[in-house]
């Protein structure tokens, strides 16, 4: 009974009920054997009355997430980028004049070093997040701290040669 | 069940080890460009196609943009599949990325070598 009573609380839990709101299934707690699921008599979720969690400002990324996810981001901002990175390396080597064209651009114009300083940002940070990679696939900072102390770790850097990006561009 | 056709390795572990091995590459170039560009802060025309005459400097630069179509190839096909659900909409993103890929590879190629 006590093992039924843990099931019952456990099926209780909100975050387990977001987890099943989102997947659009009851989740099938695990039980001991001889124990019968404690879900398995539960209607389909689209009728059963569940709270449901709308205190969005509740609901945190922790960092680590939010350094994959930026991860992400960055990555795409430098695909993107090299439409404007293989300009310059053409333009640039294509001739004398062409090579004018593109410092001036660098030196003078908005968009160009607002471009430039955004990709080199973006380079930054990425570098700096993939290397924390091959980090944690050595093996260090794999731990709940480590990964926290290592997402901290890569914003400080990034953020760092962000400011440094930008002081060089202007 | 996703099935998998549009990744260059095929399988996980081989995603993942030229995401690595191309992250390295990569890595490297761009201390050594950063680098250059630091040294050479008056850099003009005459240096920069120098540096580009070099065999070595072309066969760099080559690897350099093979690894970033493997890199981008490998992060946008995990993105991609994270994301955009519709099969068809993948499909197609997925072979405009590889596209745009191969014509970056052919047209540095033909810019260094144009050098």
């Amino acid at each position: 009974m006590a093992a039924r009573r843990a099931i019952h609380r456990l099926s209780r839990r909100p975050d387990l009920m977001i987890l099943e709101s989102y997947l659009k299934l009851p989740v099938v707690y695990s039980c001991g054997p001889g124990e019968k699921s404690a879900v398995k008599s539960q209607r389909p979720l689209s009728t059963a009355k569940r709270p449901v969690n709308l205190d969005l400002s509740s609901i945190q990324f922790p960092l680590p997430a939010l350094v994959s996810i930026s991860h992400r981001v960055s990555g795409i901002m430098l695909f993107i980028g090299l439409i404007f990175l293989m300009w310059a390396l053409q333009v640039s080597l294509s001739s004398p004049a062409g090579f004018d064209t593109v410092r001036d651009a660098m030196a003078h114009g908005f968009f160009a070093r607002v471009v430039l300083w955004g990709l080199l940002s973006a380079l930054g940070f990425h570098f700096v997040a993939g290397v924390r990679h091959l980090v944690m696939d050595m093996g260090h900072g794999e731990t709940l701290e480590g990964g926290q102390r290592g997402a901290q770790l890569t914003i400080i850097i990034s953020a760092l040669l962000v400011v440094l990006a930008g002081v060089w561009v202007w | 069940m996703v099935i998998n056709i549009l990744n260059p390795g095929r399988n996980g572990v081989a995603d993942w080890m030229i995401q690595r091995a191309s992250a390295v590459i990569l890595g490297l170039y761009t201390i050594f460009m950063v680098a250059y560009m630091m040294f050479h802060p008056d850099l003009d025309y005459a240096a920069w196609s120098g540096l580009f005459s070099h065999l070595w400097m072309k066969v760099f630069t080559l690897l350099a943009l093979l690894s970033i179509a493997a890199h981008a190839w490998v992060g946008l096909w995990i993105v991609a599949t994270d994301y955009i659900k519709p099969a068809a909409i993948r499909f197609g993103a997925l072979l405009f990325v590889i596209l745009a890929l191969f014509v970056f590879v052919v047209w540095g190629v033909q810019v260094i070598w144009g050098v």
